[in-house]
């Protein structure tokens, strides 16, 4: 089998943390951040970061059409945080010139736990993640307000003020975490996403 | 809290958590703003937080007199205006102006050397705070003392308010060639490198291992143009601050848009010279040489 290049978007945010992430899971992790760059790519993860500055630069750069075209077309992608923003079809709480690529059947608001000195971690139990919960840190996190029929919740808060929100989801290849796995040397999600691409390419 | 409890319950004011919140900065521009309508055309240009301050390096150092906190007000004001975090400085050694920030709700304080320092022989224990804390440093040895008192975030220091990169230059090249030189000593010279660096042993280990610090380091200090910020990032820096060097230029939006696009395409020269084009007057700036000694605030802090 030829080795998956997973792209990371590598406009703005945690890019390094992603591709660390993606080698330990034995897939090749490319930055991506120029149009025909995203051609070349099996998936797509977008990091965290600051949505409003990966949507102006997305825009400004031209790679806004060709995620929203490959994605469109079935390429798995996943989003942890900003990306969470970026796959989301709604976004509640953002800049009215905030474009997101979409994917996800969901609305999102956008620093919905609050500013930084709300910036918290929790362990939060995953659908399809085996094991231990998973020790999810939230940093100026979205969470995720609504979603449509076809969209799996994989993942609630379970303890604090924000008890029962919903922090990770997936429809079809596309997959979103409000928090950041990528941050604690934990490769469970990662290697769901991983997985989720491979089926999508055999 | 007995061991359980802490499973379970979501815990703030980790360190994992404030050295994250840096981490999500990482590629981005961070741009000195003393009004909310300076802080909306920072974020209209895309940069990914504003640091709240009453005056500009520039104005600092132009009129002189003891700097202090900003206005709590027109704090307030700018967190109302943006979505974007928002930093703040607090006077090194000030603890309680700190306490006032994190009062107010800031994303990030600046222990910072561009205000009068409240204290010339202890900088903030910054443990003991749940916001997190940046702070400069123009050496390896300054950096990890920082990061010992609870820093989650470093930059360079660089000269403030002159738009003369040089010490910003100066100071990325100290940092990074202080850590290459760690990874290539012989492990039982580390006990002496860590007396010299006036740093723990246990975190000149870290980096010796590792070849990185353990928090992000940004670059800040006279940066003016898309090709300052650019060849920072090429010297090591995971992102920019920019103070005067935006609202002192001629057309301050356009600038700004243009720093951020070449932070990002740090090392794409034709994306470089196509934003660099027809931006009109960048910041007019002093050469750091011409500052008498006492008035350099690279200085301060130690």
């Amino acid at each position: 089998m030829r080795d998956l290049v997973v792209g990371v978007l590598a406009l703005q945010g945690d890019v390094r943390e992603h591709l660390a992430a993606l080698a330990e899971c034995d897939v090749i992790g490319r930055p991506v951040r120029r149009p025909e760059e995203i051609a070349e790519i099996d998936a797509l993860v977008i990091p965290g970061g600051e949505s409003t500055t990966m949507s102006k630069l997305a825009l400004a750069f031209e790679v806004y059409e060709p995620v929203r075209r490959r994605l469109a077309e079935g390429m798995p992608a996943y989003g942890s945080c900003a990306g969470m923003i970026m796959l989301a079809d709604e976004v509640l709480d953002g800049r009215p010139d905030q474009k997101t690529f979409g994917g996800i059947g969901m609305t999102v608001r956008r620093n919905a736990f609050g500013r930084q000195v709300d910036s918290f971690e929790a362990p939060v139990d995953i659908a399809g993640v085996e094991g231990e919960p998973v020790h999810a840190i939230f940093i100026r996190a979205p969470w995720v307000e609504s979603v449509t029929g076809d969209v799996e919740v994989l993942g609630r808060v379970t303890a604090g003020p924000a008890t029962g929100r919903m922090v990770a989801v997936r429809q079809g290849n596309l997959l979103a975490t409000s928090f950041h796995p990528e941050l604690t040397g934990d490769l469970r999600v990662h290697r769901l996403f991983v997985d989720m691409v491979r089926d999508q390419a055999s | 809290m007995s061991a359980t409890e802490s499973v379970n319950v979501p815990v703030t004011g980790t360190a994992r958590v404030k050295r994250g919140m840096a981490e999500m900065l990482k590629g981005g521009v961070i741009m000195d703003v003393v009004n909310a309508e300076q802080a909306k055309i920072a974020e209209d240009a895309g940069a990914v937080a504003v640091m709240a301050l009453e005056r500009v390096p520039a104005d600092i150092r132009a009129q002189g007199g003891v700097s202090r906190m900003s206005d709590p007000d027109m704090i307030d004001g700018i967190i109302n205006a943006v979505s974007i975090p928002v930093m703040a400085k607090a006077r090194i050694g000030h603890f309680v102006e700190a306490q006032v920030l994190q009062a107010l709700g800031v994303d990030y304080v600046d222990e910072s050397e561009v205000l009068t320092p409240a204290d010339y022989a202890n900088h903030i224990d910054k443990w003991q705070f749940t916001v997190p804390f940046v702070c400069g440093a123009t050496n390896l040895g300054e950096a990890l003392r920082r990061i010992t008192e609870g820093a989650a975030m470093i930059r360079s220091k660089g000269e403030a308010g002159t738009g003369d990169v040089s010490n910003a230059t100066t100071h990325m090249r100290k940092i990074r060639g202080e850590i290459m030189k760690l990874t290539t000593l012989p492990s039982d010279e580390l006990y002496v490198a860590a007396k010299e660096l006036q740093a723990p042993y246990e975190l000149v280990k870290e980096i010796a291992e590792t070849g990185k610090l353990p928090v992000v380091l940004f670059t800040a200090g006279g940066i003016a143009t898309p090709a300052d910020a650019a060849m920072m990032m090429q010297l090591g820096a995971e992102g920019v601050f920019v103070g005067s060097g935006i609202f002192k230029s001629g057309n301050p939006a356009q600038r700004a848009e243009a720093i951020v696009k070449a932070t990002t395409f740090y090392d794409d020269p034709d994306v470089l010279a196509k934003v660099s084009r027809g931006l009109g007057e960048a910041m007019v700036g002093i050469n750091v040489d011409e500052i008498p000694q006492p008035h350099r605030l690279a200085e301060r802090g130690w």
